[in-house]
């Protein structure tokens, strides 16, 4: 009987880990937080610098229709989660913004961060985001 | 007795329904489809081109004449617009939610270019107080020194002074990234929580005092470490990312970016963690 209980123990226990290195919130920023040597508690590494050899091809289009040389504020436009669903901060609804099921996520932070930032601006440009609404009402000159 | 209530004129935002609709307790839900057509500038914004260009004498005017002067010729399509004249008047240039190539020849007072989100600005003399206080996006030059609490709360977008800076540059910043040519006073990055500072000189005492987050590049002596301020090791993305951004800034070509000294906070006086602790689950 003894034999037994281990067993299904163990069995359990590896299980689990197997699902924690699957979570971004836990295996890979621990990961990340290893080689920094600091704790990381919101959402993303806020200090984590974007690859500009991952940029796409929107944020491109959209850095050079800004007149900007590189992608200005949305270095600090990282990918986090909201309700256990991955998403993107909108700074200017105060709210975030959930990344839709469609779009597959690549393996890694500095991808992850681009497509964020890519839905950002779209999302902020939109005729639908809140601010447009809010325009309308207090608009002074 | 008439009821005042019936006869007050409705607002705008209230014939909108934006005072009737109850928001505490569930999550506001807007739908957009990411595949719309492509837009890069904020809804309602002027559509300027870089090449057509004019100028403003502003001696004459007041600080909101001047804006107001400045949004009229966003309106007409002008991208290119050299404010002559400023003679330090405060408050310059605010409040600029458009993609535009601005250019001061002079120098501003205090707040000039404060609560800005997209335009390309510089300014080819000195500045006051509170420069670009609440930056959004977009990117600012100043080709002289800056006054004291350069760049306060910034949220993002690029802020670069090729002389020195006052005290309190950076104080309660949340993003973006300030770049000081010169030196820079005590108090620098004081209550920071994101961003990141470069300064190429010395800098005074109290450094990043009580930072909660975000990173500081020293280039030069540092006159005392601030409550929570700690080094850190400067790492080969840290040396690239700096290469790239002294270029962008026009400044520091040949400076050595390898022997910089890299603050952070030691995260002893922070505690996101206190804030969110069911919200910490893990995703994607």
């Amino acid at each position: 009987m003894a034999k037994k209980k281990t067993k299904v123990k163990t069995k359990v226990k590896s299980k689990d880990k197997k699902e924690k290195k699957l979570k971004l919130g836990t295996f890979k920023e621990t990961a990340r937080e290893k080689l920094i040597g600091q704790h990381i508690g919101y959402r993303y590494d806020v200090n984590l610098l974007p690859d500009y050899k991952r940029i796409t091809p929107f944020l491109k289009k959209y850095v050079e229709a800004m007149g900007w040389d590189d992608l200005n504020w949305l270095e600090d436009v990282h990918m986090g989660y909201e309700e256990d669903r991955p998403a993107v901060f909108c700074r200017n609804a105060n709210g975030w913004v959930t990344i839709p099921k469609s779009i597959k996520l690549p393996n890694n932070q500095q991808d992850r961060d681009m497509i964020a930032r890519e839905l950002l601006v779209k999302f902020q440009m939109s005729p639908k985001h809140p601010l447009v609404d809010l325009k309308k009402a207090y608009l002074k000159f | 007795m008439a009821n005042l209530k019936t006869n007050e004129k409705k607002t705008k935002a209230q014939s909108m329904g934006m005072h009737t609709e109850v928001l505490t307790g569930r999550t506001q839900q807007k739908f957009f489809n990411p595949d719309e057509a492509e837009n890069f500038y904020y809804f309602g914004t002027y559509d300027v081109d870089f090449n057509k260009r004019t100028d403003l004498d502003v001696k004459e005017m007041s600080a909101p004449e001047a804006n107001k002067e400045i949004d009229n010729l966003m309106s007409q399509g002008y991208g290119t617009i050299v404010i002559k004249n400023p003679q330090g008047k405060h408050s310059l240039g605010v409040g600029i939610l458009n993609k535009l190539n601005l250019i001061f020849e002079g120098s501003l007072g205090y707040f000039g270019m404060g609560s800005c989100d997209g335009p390309t600005v510089r300014i080819n003399g000195r500045v006051g107080w509170s420069c670009a206080e609440n930056l959004m996006a977009g990117k600012v030059v100043i080709e002289k020194n800056a006054g004291s609490c350069f760049g306060a709360a910034i949220r993002g977008g690029d802020l670069i002074c090729k002389g020195s800076v006052g005290a309190r540059t950076g104080i309660d910043m949340k993003g973006g990234t300030i770049i000081i040519g010169g030196d820079a006073g005590a108090f620098t990055g004081f209550m920071m929580q994101r961003g990141r500072i470069i300064i190429l000189g010395d800098v005074g005492i109290n450094l990043g005092d009580s930072m909660y987050d975000g990173t500081i590049f020293i280039g030069g002596s540092i006159g005392s470490y601030g409550s929570d301020a700690v080094d850190a090791e400067l790492t080969k993305s840290d040396q690239d990312w700096l290469t790239r951004k002294l270029k962008v800034a026009e400044i520091g070509e040949n400076f050595d970016v390898s022997k910089m000294k890299k603050i952070v906070a030691g995260k002893k006086l922070w505690n996101y963690d206190n804030l969110e602790p069911t919200e910490k689950k893990g995703a994607i």
